[in-house]
């Protein structure tokens, strides 16, 4: 096996040396009646040809590099080159957790300098080293809050990513957690006036996302003085985190649980991607995750260490923030790269890009259909309503090579016939142009007759 | 530093935090000219406009390669050599697995994208969930969690929700006092409590005292085998009986599997459900603290109740998600888990076959016992019974001397070692965690032996030498207690 760095005779010498007559000797403490006197039913050992192509035949099966019009929580950005450059270099890439700080001063460095952007760019004190994504990021935000505030009662924006609320009912369903819903209003931001009947003075916490799944801009200031007005804490998703270049930080909010995909993260199907917990610095010893410190050595030497270890698993136990012990550091440092590549006057721009472009396509897009949610601002993500079905729509869309926005019926049934319609800076002008010309068809079909529903792809 | 054979000292560059380099119009960007009209955002966006990114910072392209080459010279790796982390098991990450994961189709394919155009992705799940079953020997999976902590919830979840069906989920989980903290930490994310299940001399679970503690408010046993010892639990068949006999379930930590593939499978000896690490037993890369990715198996009793979406044949030969599963504990993360990692496991799982996976399994508990053999009576075994994959030595004879684990594991950082796990297992006092991995030649583990046995001279002769290593680093022995007094979490200007 192409792995293992020994010959037979290196075999035979180290079990002479146990004084052992086979291998089978070191696996006697395995009760007999439960050994598997057999080999395993796998595929047999391939060379890695082979295996080149029997991924490579997975890949064309996996689209082609289709433009997309799909976000919805993963977003399709550019990566710049040197991110894989430098991720690939084995002393990040094949390190451990750097409990050892010696010898680990590469990684935890890197870590502080996330940290330290994160915080600049949500308007944070303090943020962790990564969370798995934003999901959980989110779940675990909110729980955070229940142990800041010791109430239980948690208010939750319907216009949260859909999956980021089943991941938090998951997470709290046994842990007392009543969970209210509220909803949203004619322009998509959460219902302010339901909000101010439901938050009370048992409410640990609100949870919004901004941009919220339909890709509008809530009024953070706001809901941060609601929630403040009755003690409880406002926890603020972030799903895409490329509009934090052009969308003023949430500097209102106590608790930011983002997800970092967008920087520079491949779609790669859904994971692995990177969740953040930023916060006020008074709340850093309820914060769940590992966090990196800067401090010296013995002869005053700058370093860094994992620090405020008392709230994690492995010395707190059942009675730590969180059970979370590997996170996302190598993911963490893509989006640390990417952050240092755009950098504070790129991301503005990269930002701007995608604001134009999904400013465009709204527009004509709007011409066959209509856009929901209008009257407050948005980042790169609208919803269209139009006549016809828009999984009609899409696998139209499909046999002209072009993957269509998320039909919202699954999550969102009362909104009909819409789907969720993202442009990032990749997206170009002529595959907006062709969606639109498709949508005047569709316009013109949906009028004629109702066609029926195909077989549901998401 | 006679002794030291491995390793030399070599110059490496200082490099400042990235923001020290900053200075305004400095760039490493370009974008492509716009192919829309540019609009106002100030129009757009009217309060919610920002206008200024604080310290962001702005340096070239060059300054950021040098950046982080210069940083991840300051960083052990496998790469470099042994990492002997137990419980942690550093081994070999197969550059292949880098490869195939980078493929267009598979690195850049959508979550939300159309099922049709989705096959090699769904392929790729599905391939890897009937060869981890096999290798477990457990009949249904969801490859979900982002982790092992994360499929320890999963799976503990699961077996509430099932209890639950029964009618009582009932109150306590019973975790051995050699588990990992993430074990006790589960639990109470899961909402029970945790009675802690003393080990006997041997270094096992107490079956007398299990059979004791064992009652109708137990949920679960949360069982690593073999366990943080590198102990196989021989009397695991009893154990299973104990808890099955109470309406209890069975939960292993499979942070160990790699002592068991091809040789023994959980589900063949009573397990009822288990996670597995695919960052540790299936080769991807711990990447300096993740990401990892945590499948979770289980046996067909508990399928109903998995996390949503399952990956189900269709009619028409081709595959797709479920997501109606009335039953289901709902979903623990969004979309289908951390993707890139099954291609890297499945990757793995190929280039080793059945063949590879079993020497595999065998190289790295014929290892674990050829380190535990060369350093038997220079440090003291708490334990003397048979280990697999990992040995636990303590600092006892060295403590006489006043040197400790720590100090010793900061020591072998000059003899061009990554430490091994320092003071865990928590029930031996001094603990010193030594997991090799197959990854390791003969020369390679000669070397560590060595190193070992020059410390631990060290530690008679010269026991200051040891106290204030590692002397050969960049940075000496870092001040812990002040970074935690005083916490600076992030850069600012002039600090």
């Amino acid at each position: 096996m192409r792995y293992l760095p020994k010959s037979p005779a290196d075999r035979e010498a180290m079990l002479r040396a146990l004084e052992a007559r086979s291998i089978d000797d070191l696996f006697a403490s395995i009760p007999a009646e439960y050994r598997l006197n057999r080999e395993l039913r796998l595929p047999a050992q391939k060379s890695e040809p082979e295996i080149l192509e029997w991924f490579q035949k997975c890949s064309h099966e996996n689209g082609k590099g289709l433009p997309s019009f799909l976000g919805a929580g993963a977003y399709h950005h550019y990566r710049p080159v040197i991110i894989d450059t430098i991720i690939s270099r084995g002393e990040f890439l094949t390190a451990y957790t750097p409990y050892q700080a010696e010898i680990s001063q590469g990684t935890l460095q890197s870590i502080f300098e996330f940290q330290t952007m994160i915080c600049e760019l949500t308007g944070m004190e303090v943020a962790n080293a990564s969370m798995y994504d934003g999901s959980t990021a989110a779940a675990e935000a909110v729980m955070m809050a229940m142990r800041v505030s010791g109430r239980r009662r948690v208010v939750i924006a319907r216009s949260v990513h859909p999956e980021y609320r089943e991941v938090l009912v998951t997470y709290g369903q046994h842990q007392d957690m009543p969970l209210t819903t509220v909803a949203f209003g004619a322009n998509g931001r959460v219902d302010m006036e339901e909000l101010d009947r439901v938050v009370g003075q048992d409410c640990a916490c609100l949870l919004v996302q901004s941009p919220n799944f339909f890709g509008t801009i809530e009024d953070v200031p706001a809901l941060a003085d609601l929630a403040h007005s009755r003690g409880a804490l406002l926890v603020l998703a972030i799903a895409e985190a490329v509009s934090l270049g052009i969308v003023k930080p949430p500097a209102e909010a106590d608790i930011v649980a983002m997800e970092a995909q967008s920087f520079g993260v491949p779609l790669g199907f859904g994971g692995p991607y990177a969740g953040v917990i930023a916060t006020r610095e008074k709340y850093v010893r309820q914060m769940p995750g590992r966090l990196v410190g800067e401090t010296r050595d013995k002869h005053g030497k700058r370093g860094y260490v994992l620090t405020l270890a008392t709230r994690e698993q492995h010395i707190r136990r059942e009675r730590a923030t969180s059970n979370i012990c590997t996170n996302q550091a190598l993911i963490a440092l893509m989006a640390n790269v990417f952050m240092t590549v755009y950098g504070r006057e790129g991301l503005k721009a990269l930002a701007r890009q995608n604001l134009a472009k999904a400013a465009y396509a709204r527009e004509h897009f709007g011409r066959h259909g209509r856009v929901l949610f209008e009257g407050a601002p948005r980042f790169h993500e609208f919803v269209l309503q139009t006549t016809e079905n828009p999984y009609v729509i899409n696998s139209r869309l499909l046999e002209e090579n072009i993957v269509g926005g998320f039909p919202l019926k699954k999550f969102y049934p009362e909104l009909g016939n819409a789907a969720l319609w993202c442009c990032t800076e990749t997206t170009a002008r002529a595959s907006i142009d062709a969606v639109a010309a498709t949508l005047a068809r569709a316009q013109t079909a949906g009028r004629r007759r109702p066609e029926p529903e195909p077989e549901v792809v998401r | 530093m006679s002794g030291v054979k491995k390793a030399a000292r070599h110059v490496n560059q200082n490099e400042g935090v990235i923001f020290e380099k900053s200075s305004p119009g400095k760039a490493a960007w370009k974008l492509p000219p716009l192919d829309v009209p540019e609009v106002d955002a100030s129009e757009l966006l009217g309060a919610a406009e920002r206008r200024d990114l604080g310290h962001m910072p702005e340096v070239s392209e060059i300054e950021i390669i040098r950046h982080f080459t210069r940083l991840s010279t300051w960083n052990y790796a496998i790469d470099l050599g042994m990492y002997p982390l137990g419980s942690c098991t550093m081994k070999y990450n197969p550059r292949v697995n880098e490869a195939v994961s980078r493929f267009d189709g598979l690195a850049n394919g959508h979550p939300y994208q159309p099922e049709r155009i989705s096959q090699g992705a769904l392929r790729i799940l599905r391939t890897l969930s009937d060869c981890l079953l096999e290798i477990t020997g457990m009949q249904a999976i969801t490859l979900q969690p982002a982790a092992g902590a994360h499929g320890e919830l999963t799976g503990i979840l699961l077996v509430r929700a099932y209890l639950q069906k029964q009618g009582n989920p009932r109150k306590k989980i019973l975790i051995p006092d050699s588990a990992h903290g993430t074990n006790p930490a589960t639990a109470a994310m899961a909402g029970y409590a945790v009675e802690n299940l003393k080990s006997n001399s041997a270094g096992m679970v107490d079956v007398a005292a299990l059979a004791a503690q064992m009652n109708e408010d137990v949920a679960a046993l949360m069982l690593t085998n073999p366990n943080t010892l590198g102990v196989f639990e021989q009397e695991i068949h009893k154990i299973a009986d104990i808890l099955h006999g109470k309406g209890g379930l069975l939960y292993m930590d499979g942070a160990n599997m790699n002592a068991l593939v091809g040789k023994v499978r959980p589900g063949d000896f009573g397990v009822d459900v288990m996670h597995l690490n695919l960052h540790k037993t299936f080769s991807t890369p711990h990447g300096g603290g993740g990401p990892g990715s945590g499948p979770v198996a289980c046996k067909n009793f508990l399928e109903p109740f998995l996390p949503v979406p399952v990956i189900v044949s269709k009619a028409d030969g081709t595959l797709g998600f479920d997501y109606d599963r009335p039953q289901s504990i709902g979903r623990v993360r969004a979309f289908y888990g951390n993707f890139g990692m099954h291609i890297r496991a499945l990757a793995y799982i190929m280039a080793n076959g059945p063949d590879g996976l079993r020497q595999t399994t065998e190289d790295a508990v014929l290892n674990a016992n050829y380190i535990r053999k060369g350093l038997e009576g220079v440090y003291d075994l708490p334990y003397p019974t048979p280990t697999m994959h990992e040995v636990v030595f303590s600092d006892r004879m060295q403590s006489k001397k006043g040197v400790r684990t720590g100090d010793i594991a900061k020591r072998l950082i000059d003899y061009g070692f990554h430490p091994y796990t320092v003071s865990f297992p928590l029930i031996v006092p001094g603990a010193m965690m030594i997991e090799p991995t197959e990854s390791e030649s003969k020369e390679e583990l000669d070397l560590f032996v060595d190193a070992m046995k020059s410390i631990a001279e060290e530690c008679a002769n010269v026991p200051d030498m040891v106290l204030e290593a590692p002397h050969s680093t960049r940075v000496s022995r870092l001040d812990e207690v002040a970074a935690a007094r005083k916490p600076v979490l992030r850069w600012k200007p002039n600090s």
